[in-house]
């Protein structure tokens, strides 16, 4: 019964994204207010039937009903509740699922909360966003239906990828989805704002939380996702650059550039065409990315379940969603009516020359990942693109980001003079270039010195932005404070986001030149030194967890000679997949964390150990915690809470011509 | 970014328009022919090449050596396997009836494996094949770009491989590709 009553919540769902899609454009071009209301009200009814839908897979899943295919392929009567919800959304047709459920979400939020949009516009984005879901559903319905039935239904399940069963993979895939479907929003305001031919102060104000919001909740998914795989696939790796990891970092790339470029159309009304088509290409690649994932036109170390005939399906959205909005673009864009010209250098200038260091470093991602396609295409060769170029290839680029971000703030709208505006950046390039030179020598590594030389110079530029705006020192001390107090919380998100990107670029540059890895086969007793630390086996012990049985190789740690606690480090066999999973045991510091993972050796009498010493590890995800919890703080500034309601802010529209 | 002579950013002229969605086009037909590929398959760099020379000692000495002349003159399949390797448990029955049918002589290297192993493995499941070489340190496997066992070689008549299959001969595999191949390639040699 579940089943069925989610197929046909699933197929109202359409119905009703369909008239979503068609009825208000129509109501928009002929002025038909009801029509147009119709929008909102589809809108919120497509959330609640797939909210319904959703709600029956899960169901379906916590019951072990095994008739369902994906419950049978997917679950294990075994298996921890926690686990039986979220395999919910850890195949691809429940993960499809959560993805327009999500569409549905951002969707029916403009409709409640978009009160203060025009009705025109309102109905226009709404009618866009349904149209996208009207792809989505269809695609969810003819080529990925989470409720088929199996009959025969089996006995058990085939129990859920081991590798998945993890608390933070949980809600990895949400918040992923939250992140770059959310990126629709803004291609539908842009869409919107094309078939209008008009961009305002507002449209941007309406426009910049939602992308905001989006960019947040991407941050938070990649964070996690990287963090995940540093404790659960044993190989102390943190990014891959794996084609399913980049399919995720493009639209993080051009999203950041977007979130920047919106803030030019919100404050000084320029870079109106690059934001539109930022909007549209953000949501591309969010698409290319799903194409990417679920076609397995690639081969990654994610092994999803592919299928040709679902790629051709997401490829021919691409071409309607992307092709269509890119076209409206060219023909569009001219109507649309740019703020003052600005000069080169100047905060407009900074921002646009950020952005196309973005839109670089996203050219180089998408390039690396595709080139394997791309070759085969053109030469019918079998290649691979490694780490080493992108690591060549996006370093640079981000060095500069580093440096732009530093001198960006100083910068003032319109025209600025370069030699005023670096000026309060001499002391801290000269502090940076020494701890830089200092770095680089002492820790034997270019990279290095690199690196830390352009995280330093970014924060102490933050630091001096900081203390020249509350004149720390030329005024009293309390009156600094009223004036810190005094920031609006947009500023300050901006200073924690930005001082995250100087902490993960920390970390990263220290793991990439100073990690250190020891192996050695052990049996108990046997010991492995790395550095001045030294592992030394003291116990193992076999315990049964709910659905596995796990093994724990428990080490004595000492350093420099003294003791210094011990290390467990566990693998767990699930006999349901016939498959291990390795909990690595971290301990995790501050300034450096010690990983001790083993592995099969083929031999009964030991085990193959590999331990290593990862400098600043945890400083990657502090520092992206760190940048989502800036867009957060930022996300709570009044300005977006009132966002609309400046009337008066709104330019009058210099082209208005009708357009079906 | 050229600056104009008043200093400021200069917008683009209007056909700039249509580059995004030529961009995108042209990534799309990329993406089409992509779909078209399988990226697992790796391709087989010795198919229509000579089989490389080579000599393999026999499981014992009874039997004679394995070389480049018991290629010659038929078409043969040379079939790489091992006694450690669980697929070809599953595809040795297919390879006892094949010998037995007399359509093909089958020819087995014994890849990664001690002599004993590969002699009491062949004592237990029976030998479809007419000579088999031993390939202890892969030299032959090596050669022949061998990406796991078993692998299959179908060699013509000329000692040219002709089709290499990845993983077990199912009787699919050989209704619907090897067996067409040798009615071909015997024809063509007459």
């Amino acid at each position: 019964m579940i089943g069925e009553v989610g197929l046909f919540a699933l197929v109202l769902a359409l119905i009703t994204a369909s008239a979503q899609s068609t009825l208000p454009l129509w109501g928009a071009y002929t002025r038909n207010r009801r029509l147009m209301a119709l929008a909102s009200s589809a809108a919120v009814v497509q959330l609640g039937l797939l909210a319904m839908a959703f709600a029956c897979l899960i169901l379906a899943f916590v019951r072990s009903d095994f008739s369902l295919q994906v419950v049978a392929a997917n679950s294990y009567t075994l298996q921890p509740m926690f686990y039986k919800v979220s395999s919910a959304w850890g195949q691809h047709e429940g993960s499809m699922l959560l993805w327009v459920l999500v569409l549905a979400l951002f969707g029916a939020a403009v409709a409640v909360f978009g009160r203060n949009l025009p009705a025109t516009f309102k109905a226009r984005t709404l009618a866009v966003q349904g149209m996208i879901g009207v792809a989505f559903l269809a695609f969810i319905i003819f080529t990925s239906n989470p409720f088929a039935r199996l009959y025969p239904a089996p006995f058990e399940g085939n129990g859920f990828n081991p590798l998945l069963q993890d608390p933070g993979l949980a809600f990895h895939p949400p918040m992923l989805y939250l992140g770059y479907v959310g990126f629709s929003i803004a291609y539908s305001f842009s869409v919107a704002a094309l078939i209008e031919g008009r961009v305002d102060a507002a449209w941007a104000r309406w426009v910049r939380p939602w992308v905001l919001a989006s960019w947040c909740f991407l941050t938070i998914g990649i964070t996690a996702g990287s963090l995940w795989a540093y404790y659960e696939l044993g190989w102390g790796g943190w990014w891959f650059w794996d084609p399913v990891e980049n399919a995720s970092f493009m639209p993080w790339l051009i999203g950041t550039a977007l979130l920047h470029s919106a803030l030019v159309v919100e404050r000084r009304h320029g870079l109106v065409n690059w934001t539109l088509l930022l909007s549209i290409l953000t949501f591309t690649l969010s698409l290319i990315g799903t194409f990417l994932v679920r076609s397995g036109v690639l081969t990654s170390v994610h092994a999803f379940a592919v299928d040709p005939s679902r790629g051709v399906f997401i490829l021919f959205m691409i071409l309607a969603a992307s092709g269509g909005a890119l076209s409206l673009y060219a023909f569009r864009v001219s109507a649309v009516r740019n703020g003052p010209p600005f000069a080169a250098v100047s905060r407009e200038g900074g921002i646009l020359a950020n952005n196309l260091l973005l839109l670089s470093a996203t050219a180089v991602v998408f390039l690396g990942t595709f080139y394997p396609l791309i070759i085969d295409a053109l030469t019918h060769d079998k290649i691979s693109v490694g780490p080493p170029y992108f690591n060549l290839a996006f370093a640079p680029i981000m060095l500069c980001v580093a440096g732009l971000m530093a001198l960006g703030p100083f910068l003032r709208w319109r025209s600025d003079s370069a030699k005023v505006a670096s000026a309060p950046l001499k002391i801290p390039m000269g502090i940076a270039f020494v701890i830089g030179a200092g770095v680089g020598i002492f820790g034997h590594s270019l990279p290095a010195g690199l690196g830390f030389g352009f995280a330093s110079f970014l924060t102490m530029g933050l630091a001096v932005w900081f203390v020249r705006r509350v004149r720390l020192g030329k005024v009293p001390l309390g009156q600094s404070l009223t004036l810190a107090r005094a920031f609006p919380r947009a500023t300050w998100g901006f200073l924690g986001a930005h001082l995250g990107f100087a902490i993960v670029m920390i970390g990263v540059t220290a793991m990439s030149a100073w990690e250190t890895e020891n192996v050695a086969f052990l049996r108990e007793g046997d010991s492995v030194s790395l550095g001045n630390y030294e592992f030394t086996l003291t116990g193992t012990q076999v315990t049964q967890g709910p659905n596995f049985e796990a093994e724990r190789l428990t080490f004595a740690v000492g350093h420099d000679g003294k003791p210094d606690g011990q290390i467990e480090t566990e693998r767990r066999f699930y006999p349901e997949r016939q498959s291990f999973t390795t909990e690595a045991g971290i301990r995790p510091g501050l300034f450096s964390n010690l990983y001790v993972a083993y592995g099969e050796s083929g031999r009964t009498d030991g085990y193959s150990v590999r331990v290593n010493y990862h400098p600043f590890a945890m400083w990657i995800w502090l520092g992206g915690f760190t940048i989502a919890g800036g867009g957060l703080i930022s996300l709570s500034d009044r300005r977006f809470r009132v966002a609309g309601l400046h009337k008066t802010a709104r330019q009058p529209a210099v082209l208005r011509p009708e357009v079906v | 970014m050229t600056a104009q002579r008043d200093g400021t950013v200069p917008t683009l002229p209007r056909w700039t328009g249509l580059v995004p969605v030529g961009v995108l086009m042209v990534i799309i037909a990329f993406f089409a022919t992509g779909l078209t590929k399988d990226p697992h398959a790796l391709p087989t760099m010795m198919v229509d090449r000579p089989m490389p020379e080579f000599e393999l000692q026999p499981l014992d000495a009874q039997m004679p050596n394995l070389t480049n002349d018991a290629l010659r003159g038929g078409v043969t399949l040379v079939n790489v396997f091992g006694s450690w390797c669980v697929s070809c448990v599953a595809e040795h029955p297919m390879l006892m009836e094949l010998n037995q049918s007399g359509l093909v002589t089958i020819h087995g290297v014994d890849w990664r494996d001690e002599a004993a192993d590969g002699k009491a493995w062949l004592d237990r499941y029976g030998n479809p094949y007419t000579s088999v070489g031993l390939d202890a340190d892969s030299r032959l496997a090596i050669d022949l770009g061998v990406t796991g066992a078993p692998e299959t070689f179908l060699v013509d008549a000329d000692g040219r491989v002709r089709y290499k299959q990845i993983g077990p001969i199912t009787p699919e595999i050989w209704q619907e590709t090897l067996a067409p191949l040798i009615e071909k390639l015997k024809a063509d040699a007459q």
